[in-house]
């Protein structure tokens, strides 16, 4: 089987959901074999075996002083390494970064936000939005795909002992210097881009979020923002969902106080329930709803959120 | 160029036209190629002019001599998104445009781009949007700083030039915000959370008559007409599927409980 090369950019001791997607979508297309964003330790070579991988290639030194350069040279030495059929990436703004200058490098097609990849590496991805569903494929090189989370289901993979190999990706070029980060405060909730649930907020809410929280804390669902809330100042623009936002395809999309604009459609009309809450009954939101309120998200959200902490008791 | 010895800055901004947003968009023909018949400006690229003037005016703008080039690769009426760049303050355009360019993927494209970069003698600083608004893939500008050896700076939603020719940007990720430096030349792509665009006044618009624009074809560029437009280009769209419109569901009335009918529905869909 053909060796396929997945970029685990955190290399964790217990590798996230994401990963593990990566990994399944890996097997499943031939042979797994991972090339780490960070120095290889025994824990996370380990976890790579235990997702399959049978082998391991990662950089000699820390590449996070620097911005994509050393993590695409990484990539694409660690393809010819192995002599890869296909290189799977997460769809982050890094992975997208990065996958475009592996493409580069290896005179490969690159395909990036991949919701599914064919055992002939025909991908299928959304475009315009959500608005079409089109198949893609590498016509030049290997595919180097990067893959949007939540859309293959992790499976249990059989356990290897890879092997590891160092890669010395010093002589990257000409690359921008990480001076200084910061790291944001942690909210507690799923990321939105990841999340099962998402609760989303508007102009509606009249500048408080306190409702579209609980009862996103009551489902364990991630918080989102129209863009006239971040807008207006009242969340900040991480959290906004639309054309300019974040697209996301969650199980289950509530939105408060959102009429519905084009905009906000673009980053949400894929989920796969909607839920809309919203005093106007002509919003174009509730065209798209499966489930509609018409009425106020200040009072409904609250409702909602003590009657579900009231049945699970 | 001469971002650090205080002469003229050259600044390029790379802009495109695209189908409006605010309209239902569709693929069409053969190719599955995007209709572009109601297109503007994109949106996220006025960030980019912004910044690019910006650049410049922090350094005394136009008087100074230091120049903001607006180019745009696309058909005859693409030249709409270098006409609006010139309008806001750019000093000249640039419209890459031959008919063998239909159909160009990211690597086709970022090398017509570097091309072209390269043909124009180079800049201090090119900047791009953080993604077209049509092929949302945000491919080109990391591409091109592969292909001309150039740092990238890009995803920023800040950027300085200092005096010593050291570009600086903040790039924030939902868990992070991060600091970075290059020295130009770099390639730099802007976010939509930078400054908010200017719009173009009457005298920017009357002045902008007056400005011109280069048109250049593949030839013009050594490029072979193979090497561009879908015949160049490293990925093809085989089929495309319009998504099943969504119908709208049940709307109720809230009328004291539409919070537990609410929770009545996840718990029927099994969502709690």
């Amino acid at each position: 089987m053909a060796n396929i090369l997945v970029f685990i950019d955190t290399p964790a001791a217990r590798p996230g959901k994401a990963q593990r997607e990566l990994l399944t979508l890996a097997q499943r297309l031939g042979d797994p074999v991972v090339v780490l964003g960070a120095p290889a330790a025994d824990d996370t070579v380990a976890a790579a075996g235990q997702l399959g991988a049978a082998a391991v290639y990662a950089p000699a030194g820390p590449l996070d002083g620097t911005l994509i350069a050393g993590q695409a040279l990484l990539v694409a030495e660690a393809a010819r390494a192995c002599d890869a059929a296909a290189v799977l990436l997460p769809n982050t703004i890094d992975g997208k970064e990065i996958a475009a200058r592996v493409g580069i490098k290896l005179s490969s097609g690159v395909i990036t936000d991949a919701i599914d990849v064919s055992a002939d590496l025909a991908v299928t991805k959304q475009v315009l939005a959500g608005g079409y569903t089109v198949t893609a494929r590498a016509t030049q090189g290997i595919p180097v795909i990067t893959v949007k989370p939540n859309s293959i289901e992790p499976a249990e993979a059989s356990p290897a002992t890879p092997s590891s190999t160092t890669l010395d990706v010093s002589d990257h070029g000409p690359a921008a210097t990480v001076a200084d980060t910061a790291a944001k405060p942690a909210s507690g909730r799923p990321a939105l881009q990841d999340a099962r649930i998402v609760v989303s907020g508007g102009r509606g809410l009249d500048g408080d979020f306190t409702p579209v929280e609980e009862l996103a804390d009551a489902l364990g669902a991630a918080v989102g923002a129209s863009r006239a809330a971040t807008d207006a100042g009242w969340i900040e623009h991480a959290y906004q969902v639309g054309q300019t936002g974040k697209t996301i395809s969650p199980q289950l999309y509530i939105c408060a106080g959102i009429s519905g604009a084009i905009q906000h459609k673009a980053g949400m009309q894929t989920s796969q329930v909607i839920v809309a809450v919203n005093s106007d009954e002509d919003a174009p939101i509730f065209e798209i709803a499966d489930f509609g309120i018409v009425g106020d998200a200040r009072t409904v959200l609250p409702q909602a959120a003590a009657e579900i902490k009231r049945r699970q008791g | 160029m001469s971002a650090a010895s205080g002469g003229p800055l050259k600044v390029l901004v790379l802009v495109k036209h695209v189908p409006d947003a605010q309209f239902e968009r569709h693929l069409t023909g053969a190719d599955h190629g995007i209709d572009r018949s109601e297109s503007i400006l994109s949106e996220l690229d006025e960030y980019a002019i912004e910044a690019a003037l910006q650049l410049v005016e922090a350094r005394g703008g136009v008087k100074a001599g230091h120049t903001v080039t607006a180019l745009t690769m696309g058909p005859e009426r693409a030249a709409a998104a270098v006409k609006k760049a010139l309008q806001m303050g750019a000093t000249d355009g640039v419209h890459i445009t031959d008919p063998a360019l239909a159909g160009s993927d990211a690597a086709a494209t970022s090398l017509v781009l570097a091309t072209a970069i390269t043909h124009l003698g180079g800049f201090d600083v090119v900047v791009t949007g953080m993604a077209s608004t049509d092929g949302e893939t945000s491919l080109v500008p990391a591409q091109l700083a592969e292909r001309l050896g150039l740092a990238q700076l890009t995803m920023v939603s800040s950027l300085a030039l200092g005096d010593d020719g050291v570009l600086t940007g903040r790039r924030d990720s939902d868990t992070t915000s991060t600091t970075l430096t290059a020295a130009a030349p770099a390639i730099v792509s802007v976010t939509d959370q930078g400054e908010e665009p200017r719009y173009p006044n009457f005298k920017g618009i009357m002045g902008a008559k007056k400005k011109k624009t280069v048109a250049l074809s593949v030839a013009d560029l050594g490029l072979d007409p193979s090497q561009v437009g879908a015949a160049g280009s490293w990925t093809r769209v085989e089929d495309a599927a319009p998504r099943p419109p969504r119908t709208a569901g049940t709307v109720i009335t809230d009328e004291g409980d539409a919070g537990v009918q609410l929770v009545d529905f996840l718990a029927g869909k099994k969502l709690l």
